[in-house]
């Protein structure tokens, strides 16, 4: 884990010097045969949110998952050209997996709360990694709770099943479990788009206070929600990436004209 | 558009309606006789079973042509071979049925496993009853409890291996990605997630493939046989319920045919129980 000072995370989102917690290097990816990303590079700097905009199937989330392998998962889907997790490459085939999957969380589209307790939803994951007993492993799950903002309404029912959660707070409670393993890096595949407006509120302003302690990447359809939470902003159209900058600039003085054409709603 | 109608268009509407009166009549009545087919076999059931059924069914042993007794020793060996059956095959088809659903899922091997499976689940019971006659009966040279048992779980396996298919397919993707990306490896995945979140159902699958065997009779004709008495091991014939049944209703005695009733009835009313917890599971599941 990296332990760049959360001083330095208040500095003006501008100060673009800082260190790249991942650097993306002419990645190209193919399903099968058809090609989805196309010599995309891009970095994530540590301690920032990025965020990922464009229309549907312009391959932000097929980028996503790029950087915690989850297409490993299935076959016919494979990546060229570098991703660099503090320098190394992890699409190198020797990656063990898991262990990358510790270092890079993933929260997702559709809240998904393990078939367990709330309070199991948490300390399941952390078992893997550290064995805690009874009284170290109640204030870990109440720090992760905490830190996900839903403490409040849960500390009363941890028994209870993570199912029987409202949307919102399913998708808070799975991002207290990923916070839980302490991860370096968070990726969020559209997190708000299954919730309502006072949650995602919540959600949103979570992924603001991650930030200090995480690398933020968050994949997003809504723009004012990028601007919202980013500080770096990445447009991506039909597998390229069209435009990268600092989310304020990108969105009120794009460089292209396809960047600028979908952020007025011309398009997408 | 106008609401009045032609005289053409009337008649059509006209035959229209006579039609559907017709089919849902022919539907109704194919309804009506099925039901009450069942309903007349159940009644005979209910009637006969009820009326021969006593302590003693389940106190005494079968007893020799002519005099008196119970089911004992066949429901006892029913229990003892479904059991093992069951031991044996259904964690060989939770575990080919995990393959095929979580590692294989895109090879070729589970499309061969899954139609060998869909054929095995189909054969008549009576060749897999011959099967096992000839690579058990036959080496040891007698019938046995062992043997029945085998028969029976080749009869539970494919049961479970396609409900624990069918149910691990049920379980999200974006569930078991959502535990991958917490770093799992696959087998805590399965073991932790995709068991856990296909519980009810597996479960389901369990009894379902319990109440299937428990009223084979051709499979342990051949091979667990019949015994008048307790079974002292498992390496000698074994009395089961469907069996008894078979022999006894065949007899041309009264005794006989009256425990063959009462046979019948407790199978039915053991497989009945099974089938409604299988149902409530289930609806358990849909309703989560």
């Amino acid at each position: 884990m990296t332990l760049t000072s959360s001083a330095a995370s208040t500095l003006p989102a501008a100060e673009a010097g800082r260190p790249e917690k991942i650097s993306v290097r002419n990645l190209d990816f193919y399903y099968g045969d058809s090609k989805a990303l196309k010599s995309v590079s891009v970095p994530l700097y540590a301690n920032q949110a990025t965020a990922f905009i464009g229309p549907s199937g312009c391959g932000k989330s097929t980028l996503l998952r790029v950087l915690n392998r989850m297409y490993s998962l299935y076959p016919r889907q494979r990546a060229e050209g570098e991703v660099l997790l503090d320098g190394e490459n992890i699409l190198d085939p020797g990656q063990d997996l898991n262990a990358l999957r510790a270092r890079v969380g993933m929260v997702f589209q559709k809240p998904t709360p393990f078939p367990m307790s709330i309070y199991e939803n948490i300390a399941f994951g952390v078992r893997l990694y550290e064995k805690l007993g009874k009284a170290d492993m109640d204030e870990r799950v109440e720090k992760a709770l905490r830190g996900a903002a839903i403490w409040d309404e849960v500390k009363d029912k941890l028994q209870a099943s993570g199912l029987s959660l409202s949307g919102g707070q399913q998708q808070r409670l799975c991002i207290a479990r990923t916070v839980a393993i302490q991860p370096e890096v968070i990726l969020f595949d559209e997190p708000c788009s299954a919730l309502d407006p006072i949650s995602t509120a919540k959600v949103e302003e979570l992924i603001d206070e991650l930030r200090h302690d995480y690398t933020i990447a968050i994949v997003t359809h809504n723009m004012q929600q990028a601007v919202r939470v980013s500080q770096f902003t990445a447009f991506m159209y039909l597998g390229e990436l069209v435009e990268y900058g600092v989310t304020d600039q990108v969105f009120t003085a794009p460089v292209e004209k396809r960047t600028q054409d979908y952020i007025t709603g011309r398009f997408g | 558009m106008t609401i009045a109608q032609s005289a053409p268009s009337r008649r059509l509407q006209a035959t229209r309606k006579m039609r559907s009166a017709i089919a849902m009549g022919l539907c109704f009545f194919s309804a009506a006789l099925g039901l009450f087919a069942l309903a007349l076999i159940l009644g005979a059931l209910l009637w006969n079973g009820f009326s021969g059924l006593s302590i003693d069914v389940f106190t005494k042993m079968t007893p020799p042509p002519g005099s008196s007794g119970g089911l004992l020793n066949a429901i006892v060996g029913s229990l003892i071979m479904t059991f093992f059956g069951v031991l044996i095959g259904a964690p060989l088809g939770m575990l080919a049925g995990t393959y095929m659903a979580e590692y294989g899922k895109f090879s070729k091997l589970s499309t061969v496993v899954r139609f060998i499976n869909d054929v095995l689940l189909s054969a008549p019971s009576i060749v897999i009853g011959l099967f096992v006659y000839e690579i058990t009966v036959v080496q040891m040279g007698h019938f046995s409890a062992i043997a029945g048992s085998i028969a029976l779980a080749l009869l539970v396996i494919p049961v479970v291996v396609r409900t624990t298919e069918d149910m691990l397919n049920l379980v999200s993707g974006p569930l078991r990605e959502a535990a991958s990306a917490l770093g799992l490896p696959r087998s805590l995945v399965i073991k932790h997630v995709a068991y856990r979140a296909a519980k009810a159902g597996l479960i389901t699958g369990l009894l379902l493939a319990v109440a299937r065997v428990s009223g084979e009779t051709a499979p342990l004709l051949f091979t667990a046989l019949n015994n008048q008495f307790w079974a002292k091991t498992l390496n000698e014939p074994m009395a089961s319920l469907p069996v008894v049944i078979f022999q006894f209703a065949m007899s041309p005695y009264k005794e006989w045919q009256q425990l063959a009733w009462v046979g019948a009835l407790i199978i039915t009313l053991a497989v009945l129980a099974l089938s409604i917890t299988a149902r409530i599971l289930g609806a358990q599941r849909t309703s989560k």
